[in-house]
């Protein structure tokens, strides 16, 4: 009887070109997906070598992180940004690989239009110049970021050589209460198991509250895989996958369909297949989070206060909780309730598709944003913009007094317009709270699209679940 | 890239956990689409106060470590984005070798193919190395074929990878390696099912 495997371990032997005696294996990559920041050296580099593009036909490019969301047809006014795209249009000209361009409707979010157009598939390989590629591991793919120079590996040869991570079961079994979401599902994740609590490990998440889960929800978890240091997290496809793929651009019709249908439903982790690390977690011990710090693991539940760095027992957890807190502008002790917002943030790769925007736009309607705060939407892409303004959504954005903007990655890391300004305060559906990550010395508090929505309305945070106005 | 085999320098230390790569290098740095030049902008938001002067407490500020080639961190550094600009921005500014409790995976990586050296030590090393390094005029030698670690009292080896070790020791370009397996990724790609996700399928619905 052969072995029992895991998920991640099938995915990767499949993808296996070639073992070396010293543990690296090279994978091959079935699909490549570039934007304009991590991929100009790439290019020139290979260039300068002399080297061609081995696989244009498995590669798709998008201008994500750059773009304005809006005034688009004053172009890009930025003349780093213009010169970083005008770079991206020319080398995706040069060398065949096809680009979704700023005026496409297709373009949008990287980990947004994968999924969206059919090509993240269960049991593939996807690779991206972006730490967030975890994404895609929704549909049961091994998906992970990589750097420039792996770019040009990845566009020069179509593999990678990678040592073999260690696997990581994290289960959360059981319903999760109302008003907690698949963000406050991996924010309470991250919490438990700490910054680095992933570090050099591929996660699968299991258990009945990802089983539930719709296909953005599994999207959202995956997505923060990288912000408990974790290679890549994947969820084993089922029905829930097989219903958001079929029919979709790129997604494979007639026999194809079939025979993929066939392979997908092998890709499940064997019974008594044995993971590294294993955490069980109780559904009815999540609550909807709030960051209080400087990194994604420095959360809490919504009912409670910001932390005492003396609590801490480490003095680098110490001096850590200072820094943050000095930072963010908090004190000890402050209940999260009573903290007063700026500006919010709906949108990045983690929360800014149309489920996401849904339930926004469920809690604001016939509501007003609160007076002094600014709320942008940035839908994940132009495709999801579309759907959202056929359902109306655009219009409930707008009467309550928030932004409707066009799709990027915006405000996540302000690369683009979109900057927090000093010292202002955001609630944010992003994936990072970095210092500066929105803005320098912008304060940025991860929440989930409701959340931030209830934020919005009564500026500061609330309990979603006892809320109501 | 070019060969690494004992370094020899001045050590910095960053005595912080979780230095993050938005810290090592922020986002608004990223729109260049140079290889080189991104040493100036290095810890952007630490170099510089509130004013947006230098902090001369800051320690790469500091000219009594204007020669520093090796940083003396706390544990996950690097974590966060795949920016490969961190280890770009680190290098420029003349270092060539990180040591730290741990290193974020994708950072790590990262520093390998650019040939910037992450070395792991225990969090008692670390410790001892940051309070070396706290007197400027304290070496360190690294020594990559000997995988050890040496500072006045202090002697530590350190794990790598072979083949990565192999690669800096020798200064391989990892493609070129790759590429002489040529003919076992064109048998694999043949072997690859019609059904897979690509670019030239024709797309079943406009969008």
């Amino acid at each position: 009887m052969p072995t029992p495997r895991t998920l991640f371990k099938k995915v990767w032997d499949d993808h296996v070109v070639r073992s070396d005696a010293d543990g690296t294996d090279l994978l091959f990559v079935d699909l490549h997906l570039i934007h304009e920041v991590t991929s100009p050296q790439a290019f020139e580099a290979l260039q300068l070598s002399g080297r061609p593009v081995h696989r244009p036909d498995l590669t798709l490019a998008t201008i994500d992180h750059g773009v304005p969301t809006a005034d688009r047809e004053l172009g890009i006014l930025d003349p780093l940004s213009k010169k970083q795209i005008d770079t991206l249009i020319a080398n995706c000209d040069r060398t065949g690989v096809e680009l979704f361009g700023i005026d496409d409707p297709r373009s949008g979010i990287v980990h947004v239009i994968g999924p969206e157009q059919g090509l993240t598939q269960p049991g593939t390989t996807i690779v991206c110049g972006d730490s967030h590629t975890a994404t895609h591991g929704a549909f049961g793919s091994l998906a992970f970021g990589i750097g420039t120079s792996q770019v040009e590996h990845v566009l020069a040869t179509q593999t990678l050589p990678q040592p073999k991570p260690k696997s990581m079961s994290i289960t959360v079994d059981g319903d999760l209460p109302p008003g907690v979401t698949p963000k406050d599902v991996i924010l309470g994740i991250i919490a438990r198991i700490g910054f680095n609590g992933g570090g050099g490990h591929v996660i699968e998440y299991r258990g009945s509250v990802f089983e539930q889960m719709s296909m953005e929800g599994r999207m959202t978890v995956c997505n923060m895989s990288i912000e408990a240091g974790a290679r890549a997290g994947l969820i084993a496809p089922d029905e829930t996958t097989l219903a958001y793929l079929k029919g979709r651009p790129y997604a494979p019709t007639g026999t194809d369909w079939d025979e993929a249908v066939d392979y997908w439903r092998t890709l499940s982790t064997d019974p008594g297949a044995r993971f590294d690390t294993e955490y069980a977690i109780d559904a009815a011990d999540l609550a909807p989070y709030v960051s209080w710090g400087t990194n994604p693991s420095q959360t809490v539940p919504v009912t409670e206060t910001v932390p005492d760095p003396s609590s801490f027992s480490s003095p680098l957890d110490r001096d850590a909780t200072e820094r943050a807190l000095a930072y963010m502008d908090l004190d000890a002790g402050t209940p999260m309730t009573d903290i007063d917002i700026d500006v919010v943030f709906l949108g990045s790769c983690t929360n800014a598709r149309i489920e996401d925007l849904r339930a926004a736009a469920a809690v604001i309607e016939g509501k007003q944003v609160a007076g002094g705060v600014r709320a942008l939407v940035v839908p994940g892409s132009g495709l999801v913009k579309l759907q959202a303004e056929e359902e109306g959504l655009d219009r409930i954005f707008l009467a309550a007094g928030f932004e409707w903007r066009d799709a990027g990655c915006s405000m996540c890391l302000a690369m683009n317009p979109d900057v927090l300004q000093p010292g202002e305060r955001c609630a944010s559906t992003s994936n990072r709270n970095f210092e500066g990550r929105q803005g320098r010395e912008g304060r940025t508090h991860l929440v989930s699209p409701v959340m931030a929505a209830a934020a919005a309305i009564e500026g500061h945070f609330v309990d979603v679940r006892e809320w109501s106005r | 890239m070019r060969p690494i085999d004992i370094i020899t320098g001045q050590m910095a230390p960053l005595p912080r956990a979780n230095v993050d790569t938005d810290q090592i290098i922020p986002a608004q740095f990223l729109k260049r689409v140079e290889r080189s030049g991104f040493g100036p902008f290095l810890f952007w938001e630490w170099v510089h106060d509130a004013e947006g002067e230098l902090d001369p407490e800051f320690v790469i500020n500091r000219p009594e470590y204007a020669d520093a080639v090796v940083l003396v961190s706390g544990p996950n550094f690097g974590s966060g984005s795949s920016r490969e600009h961190a280890p770009w921005a680190l290098e420029d500014r003349g270092f060539r070798a990180i040591i730290a409790p741990s290193f974020a995976d994708i950072f790590r990586g990262n520093c390998h193919n650019v040939g910037l050296l992450p070395i792991v030590l225990s969090d008692d090393e670390v410790t001892r190395l940051t309070e070396l390094a706290e007197n400027p005029s304290n070496e360190v030698e690294i020594n990559l074929s000997a995988q050890s670690v040496t500072s006045g009292d202090l002697v530590a080896s350190f794990e790598i990878d072979a083949g990565v070790k192999h690669r800096l020791l020798n200064g391989l370009d990892p493609i070129a390696l790759t590429l002489a397996h040529a003919d076992e990724i064109e048998a694999f790609e043949r072997s690859r099912p019609t059904w897979k996700p690509s670019l030239s399928a024709v797309p079943s619905t406009e969008y």
